[in-house]
C-alpha cells in the first residue's frame, strides 16, 4: 500500500464495494439485488488480492460470487410468486429496522475502535496457499474438522428434507 | 529462432521503449496492452476456424460436404456469418428486463478473456504466471454460471429460463468433480502454479498417471462447456435454444463466441494438466513450444467435436445421477488412491 496506484486501486474498489453494497439493500427486484451482491463480492476478492492474499481472493470468488450467489438464485426462484413485484416486497417498519441497523453500525465501530490495527513491515509471503494448507491440517485441524462436520450434517439435513420421509417407511 | 518468435518480439518492443526514454512503467503498460490485443485476436481467429471446423467435422460426420461456397472449401463462411450477425437488428422483448438483457452477453465473455490470461501458450508465454494459476482458472470460470441464468431470467421467456435454471444445475454438479479430479495431478505437482505444472511432466506425462482423472476431466469439461450429450440446456427439441432463445444478431453471436471460447480453454486446461503442455513428446523439441501447445489444444478441440457428433442428448435426471453418483465418488477415490501411491512412491524411495 505504497504507490499511488494501489492507493487508487484502494479507493476504487472501496467505492465499487459500498456501492453495490447499498444497491444490494435499495433496489426493488430481488433478482437484481443478487447481481449486485455478486459484484460486491468479486470487489471484496479485488481487495483481498491487493493485499497479496491471492489464494484468499480465489476463494472469495469460487465460494461466494460463484457459489453463494447461485443459492441465492436458487431462494429466489424457488419461491418466486406469479410476477418479480409481488415477490420483491418491502415493508413499513422502519423504526425496528433503523434500531437493528444503528446497532450494527455502533458495534462495529466500537470493535473496530478497541482493535490494536498492527501492520507489520514482512513481506507477504510468495506461495499463500501452501502455508494455509499447512495451518488447517496442523494447528487448525479440529476447527477445520468440525466445520466440515457441520457441512456433512446440513448435506444429510437437506436430503432428507428434500427426500420427504414418509410415515410408513 | 523461431521457439523464441513471441519471447523476442515483446523483448524487443520492451528494450524499444527503454530505448525512446521512457520509464519502465509506461513499457509494461505498453508490454501488457500489446498482450491483450494478442490475446483478443487469438480468441477471435481461433473461435472463426473452430466454427468452420465444427461444421465441416459433422457435415464429415454425416456423410455430407459442408460449408464449400464462400471462398475456397468454404473457409470464408464463418467470416460472412459474423457480418451477417453484426449487421442484424437488435431485438429486445417486451417484458424483458432491457438493462441485464443487453448487459450480459457482454458481461458472459469477460471471464472467458481475463482466463486466457494464464495460459501457457509457450516456454515464457504465459501473460501472467499466478501462483494459484489452476485455482484461478475455477474460479473466475465459477462467475460465468450466474452471467448465463441472468440472461436466461432476462429474457422473461419461459423456455429461457427452464434453459438458464439447467445451466446453474449441470455446471455447479460437475464443477465439483472437475476440482476434485484436478487435485489428484496438484498433488503430486505440489503447486497451482501452471508453469510448474507442465514441468513437472517433464519425464511422463499426467495423463498416464492419473488417467482416472484424466477421464473425468473430459466428461465433467463437455458438461461445463454444455456440448452434447450434456447439452440439455439448449435442447432443441425441447426447449429450443434454452437461455439464448430471444437473442438474434450480436447478442447471440457473443454467447456463441463465449461458448467457443470456452471450448478453447478447457482443451487447454487439459492440455496443460495431462497432456504436458508446450512440452514437446520424444525429443521432438526443433519444433518450437507453442506449435506443440496448438497442435495440443486442437486434438483435444477434435476430441470433444467427436463427441458432440457421436452421443445422443441424455436426459436431466441422467445428467444429474451421473454426475454426482458416478463422477464424484470416482475423483474422491482418484484422490485417495494417488494419496497412498504418492506414500508408496516416497517409501521406496524412487
Amino acid at each position: 500500500m505504497d504507490n499511488i496506484f494501489s492507493i487508487a486501486a484502494f479507493y476504487l474498489l472501496g467505492l465499487v464495494i459500498l456501492g453495490s453494497a447499498i444497491l444490494v439493500v435499495m433496489l426493488k427486484n430481488l433478482v437484481h439485488c443478487v447481481l449486485w451482491l455478486a459484484v460486491t463480492f468479486i470487489a471484496v476478492a479485488g481487495l483481498y488480492m491487493l493485499l497479496d492474499a491471492d489464494f484468499l481472493a480465489m476463494v472469495q470468488i469460487l465460494v461466494y460470487a460463484g457459489a453463494v450467489c447461485i443459492m441465492m438464485v436458487f431462494a429466489v426462484m424457488l419461491t418466486q410468486r406469479k410476477d418479480m413485484k409481488s415477490s420483491s416486497l418491502f415493508n413499513a417498519q422502519f423504526r425496528s429496522a433503523g434500531l437493528v441497523a444503528f446497532l450494527t453500525a455502533a458495534l462495529s465501530a466500537y470493535l473496530a475502535m478497541r482493535t490494536a490495527w498492527t501492520s507489520t513491515v514482512m513481506p507477504v509471503p510468495p506461495r499463500t496457499a501452501e502455508a494455509i494448507a499447512t495451518l488447517m491440517l496442523t494447528k487448525y485441524v479440529v476447527p477445520f474438522e468440525v466445520a466440515a462436520l457441520l457441512l456433512l450434517v446440513a448435506l444429510i439435513g437437506a436430503i432428507i428434507l428434500a427426500k420427504e420421509v414418509k410415515a410408513d417407511d | 529462432m523461431v521457439e523464441n518468435i513471441f519471447v523476442g518480439f515483446a523483448e524487443w518492443l520492451r528494450s524499444l521503449l527503454a530505448a525512446a526514454g521512457l520509464p519502465a512503467l509506461f513499457g509494461d503498460i505498453v508490454l501488457m496492452i500489446v498482450k491483450v490485443a494478442g490475446i483478443l485476436a487469438f480468441i477471435a481467429i481461433s473461435v472463426l476456424w473452430i466454427v468452420y471446423m465444427e461444421r465441416k467435422m459433422a457435415a464429415y460426420f454425416q456423410a455430407r460436404i459442408g460449408p464449400n461456397r464462400v471462398g475456397p472449401r468454404g473457409l470464408l463462411q464463418t467470416a460472412a456469418d459474423m457480418g451477417k450477425l453484426i449487421s442484424k437488428e437488435i431485438i429486445i422483448p417486451r417484458a424483458a428486463d432491457k438493462i441485464v438483457f443487453l448487459l450480459m452477453p457482454v458481461l458472459i465473455f469477460v471471464p472467458s478473456l481475463l482466463l486466457f490470461a494464464v495460459v501457457p501458450f509457450g516456454k515464457n508465454m504465459i501473460a501472467v504466471d499466478l501462483n494459484v494459476g489452476v485455482f484461478y482458472f475455477f474460479a473466475v470460470a465459477s462467475v460465468s454460471t450466474i452471467i448465463f441464468w441472468a440472461g436466461g431470467w432476462a429474457s422473461a421467456n419461459k423456455y429461457a429460463l427452464i434453459g438458464a435454471m439447467r445451466a446453474v444445475a449441470q455446471m455447479i454438479s460437475y464443477e465439483v468433480p472437475m476440482v476434485l479430479a484436478i487435485l489428484g495431478v496438484i498433488m503430486i505437482v505440489g503447486s497451482m502454479k501452471m508453469s510448474d505444472i507442465i514441468n513437472a511432466q517433464q519425464n511422463v506425462w499426467f495423463i498416464f498417471t492419473q488417467p482416472v482423472a484424466f477421464i473425468i476431466y473430459v466428461i465433467a469439461a463437455t458438461a461445463e462447456t454444455n456440448r452434447t450429450p450434456f447439452d440439455l440446456l439448449e435442447g432443441e427439441s425441447e426447449i429450443i435454444a434454452g437461455p439464448f432463445i430471444e437473442y438474434g444478431g450480436m447478442g447471440f453471436a457473443m454467447w456463441f463466441l463465449a461458448e467457443y471460447a470456452n471450448l478453447i480453454l478447457v482443451s487447454v486446461l487439459a492440455t496443460t494438466l495431462f497432456l504436458g503442455g508446450w512440452l514437446a513428446p520424444f525429443g521432438l523439441t526443433f519444433i518450437p513450444s507453442w506449435v506443440w501447445f496448438l497442435l495440443k489444444i486442437y486434438f483435444m478441440i477434435w476430441v470433444f467435436m467427436w463427441f458432440r457428433w457421436t452421443y445422443p442428448r441424455i436426459r436431466v435426471d441422467q445428467l444429474m445421477n451421473f454426475g454426482w453418483k458416478v463422477l464424484v465418488p470416482l475423483s474422491l477415490a482418484n484422490i485417495f488412491v494417488t494419496g497412498i501411491g504418492m506414500f508408496i512412491y516416497r517409501a521406496i524411495g524412487w
